[in-house]
């Protein structure tokens, strides 16, 4: 997106006669080899009306989920020399240059006459001496109501991230887990949702029946997931609006692992009955289902690449899990290992490989790897080659992706007997940081960004 | 079983008593050993005025198969093949179960916390059926047992223990319906 945008960009800046080609501004590198945090100045907005109590906070927000990404250096609010900064007005970048900070974001807080609020902002580069536009404006302003305002927050944190990264944005999204309570021999697990920084924090379902793996629709309206409602294993479908749950199919003994397909219009599944678990994928207009494994080990846990065209999944066929990837049509396909086959393996390191998913940037998969004693979660390159290894713990498990493929999120028992917390770990294997919540939590998910 | 521990606590605190009242004692007798100090009997217990029976287990109940068959039967790390001692266990449940033939069954598999989720339901799914098989084998209806996985999610050892472990990998067959009450 950005990168179709550059060329545009460069000739509005070029035709209001502003500095330089875009290529030389202040630009951060999220994949350098010795990395060194940018450092950004985000004074407190001017305020406009009587709230500077939740202008304050919009700005704590924004100045969070920048830090989180572990790329930022957030400076210090009293080392700011320039303390009359103004919306229309360039800064003075000396004052800014002296506390060696790179960019500034400049922003402004209003109280509109019909109650909502509107929040503006500008991006400086100090060092370049210029204005950062935005999707070739000079600044965004952003309007709802008092009670939506962590959004208006995250979506400001996106534009200042996305323009100084060049990465797709990721803050104003929401995690769905499982809330996790009581004593190990009966615990009660509970669908949760929250923002991506841990706010809001709801229950969705009750805890009366067990509930496990939770994944967005790709309209992040909709989760499916699975819940020994009834007694046995079976996939569901939760509309994150109406609060209805609905048993997905009809199908013989037990269904699990559940995730959308790329197109959301379908849900791929594993379905297990006489002793064997093999997968499936599921239309949610017509519901018809068609078989997509049919082999005596157990296959499992399949994702979709980002083209539909591609399934990753889990199986114990070589006789320990290991990832393979197939055709969502079922037709042979060039193994990177050589040879044609309708399952390709690419796992061939020591230990078990599971729980894959696909990269929405469609170069990786994510795993949960298991050997000697440890857990691990980690990234493949699709032709099987490029293994990393991002975390380790006694129990890290369940990764998924942010929604711009730059950040994964998993669950983690950091030691024997602890319960489980939620945890994110950057591409590059640095920051991994904490995901709070209110109580035990597994199986996170991200959903896409929202509308 | 917890009765009879009191009540055979309150017997031998009977018998210290009338120990002691008789005169003098021998000297080579040891002394008697107090009665355990948690065994307190609270008074709103009747424990030595109940009759003290030895409890007898119904043929055909549900303590029956749990008591004198066993539910519960383990497997080895990542593993669904029975043993001996698993086909002994499963043999005893198909000899009960072909003489209650009104009884239904639900065999739930379970694997440790040592795997991923996903394919742990689909691990315990195998050993549950893997039961059920060997019990349909031994002329069990296949329609009188129902299989489940409850893969991690229900452990019964609490720990995080290669004991433990042994002891959540197993398949349960539990009665569902049709037992002697």
């Amino acid at each position: 997106m950005l990168k179709r945008l550059m060329p545009l960009l460069a000739v509005i800046l070029m035709a209001f006669g502003l500095a330089g080609p875009a290529s030389a501004q202040l630009q951060v590198r999220v994949d350098e080899g010795n990395f060194k945090p940018t450092p950004i100045a985000i004074p407190d907005f001017q305020v406009t009306g009587t709230n500077t109590q939740l202008a304050r906070q919009i700005a704590d927000v924004v100045r969070a989920d920048l830090a989180s990404t572990g790329l930022f250096d957030m400076q210090n609010p009293a080392s700011f020399i320039q303390r009359d900064l103004s919306i229309n007005a360039e800064p003075r970048f000396a004052d800014w240059k002296i506390i060696r900070t790179d960019a500034l974001v400049v922003g402004a807080f209003e109280e509109l006459p019909d109650g909502k609020l509107a929040v503006s902002f500008r991006l400086w580069d100090v060092y370049g001496g210029e204005l950062m536009r935005i999707n070739g404006e000079p600044g965004r302003r952003l309007t709802t109501t008092p009670e939506n305002w962590r959004r208006i927050a995250h979506k400001i944190a996106d534009s200042i991230y996305t323009r100084l990264t060049g990465e797709d944005p990721y803050f104003d999204t929401r995690i769905v887990y499982i809330a996790e309570t009581g004593p190990k021999t009966e615990r009660v697990k509970r669908l949760a949702i929250m923002d991506s920084d841990g706010a809001n924090q709801q229950y969705l379902t009750s805890g009366r029946s067990t509930v496990l793996t939770p994944r967005f629709s790709p309209s992040a309206q909709e989760i499916t997931y699975m819940s020994f409602e009834g007694g046995r294993p079976r996939v569901y479908l939760f509309n994150i609006e109406t609060g209805r749950q609905e048993l997905l199919g009809n199908f013989p003994g037990m269904t699990f692992a559940p995730r959308f397909a790329t197109d959301g219009q379908s849900v791929l599944l594993s379905q297990a009955q006489r002793g064997n678990t093999d997968i499936y994928i599921m239309n949610l207009r017509t519901r018809e289902s068609r078989r997509l494994t049919d082999h005596p080990a157990i296959d499992t846990s399949p994702s979709m690449s980002p083209d539909g065209q591609s399934i990753v999944f889990n199986s114990d066929r070589g006789g320990t899990p290991q990832l393979y990837i197939m055709n969502t049509d079922g037709s042979p396909r060039a193994c990177p290992s050589g040879g044609r086959d309708t399952a390709c393996r690419i796992t061939f390191g020591r230990g078990r490989y599971s729980t894959p998913v696909w990269s929405p940037r469609g170069d990786l998969i994510a795993f949960t790897k298991q050997e000697a004693g440890k857990f691990y979660i980690g990234v493949i390159g699709v032709d099987g080659k490029g293994e990393r290894l991002l975390s380790e713990s006694y129990l890290d498990e369940g990764p998924d992706w942010s929604p711009n493929g730059r950040v994964i999120v998993f669950f983690r028992e950091n030691r024997p007997g602890a319960g489980p917390q939620l945890w994110s770990v950057d591409l590059s294997g640095r920051n991994e940081r904490r995901v709070m919540t209110q109580t035990d939590a597994s199986d996170p998910a991200w959903s896409p960004v929202l509308q | 079983m917890h009765i009879l521990l009191k009540a055979s606590a309150a017997a031998a605190l009977l018998a210290a008593t009338a120990a002691c009242a008789s005169r003098p004692p021998p000297v080579e007798e040891k002394p008697v050993t107090p009665p355990p100090v948690e065994e307190t009997v609270t008074e709103t217990e009747t424990v030595v005025t109940e009759p003290v029976v030895e409890s007898t287990i119904t043929p055909g109940s549900l303590e029956d198969f749990r008591v004198n068959v066993g539910e519960r039967v383990y497997f080895d790390l990542d593993q669904y093949r029975l043993d001996s001692d698993d086909q002994e266990i499963l043999k005893r449940q198909a000899a009960w179960l072909n003489a209650y033939p009104n009884v239904r069954v639900l065999v739930a598999g379970n694997a440790d916390e040592r795997g991923t989720r996903e394919y742990n339901l689909a691990l315990g799914e195998r050993r549950a059926s893997a039961a059920k098989d060997y019990l349909v084998s031994l002329g069990v209806s296949a329609s009188r047992i129902d299989t489940v996985s409850y893969g991690k999610e229900r452990p019964i050892a609490a720990g995080s223990n290669e004991e433990s472990w042994a002891m959540n990998r197993n398949s349960w067959t539990q009665i569902v319906s049709g037992a002697t009450s």
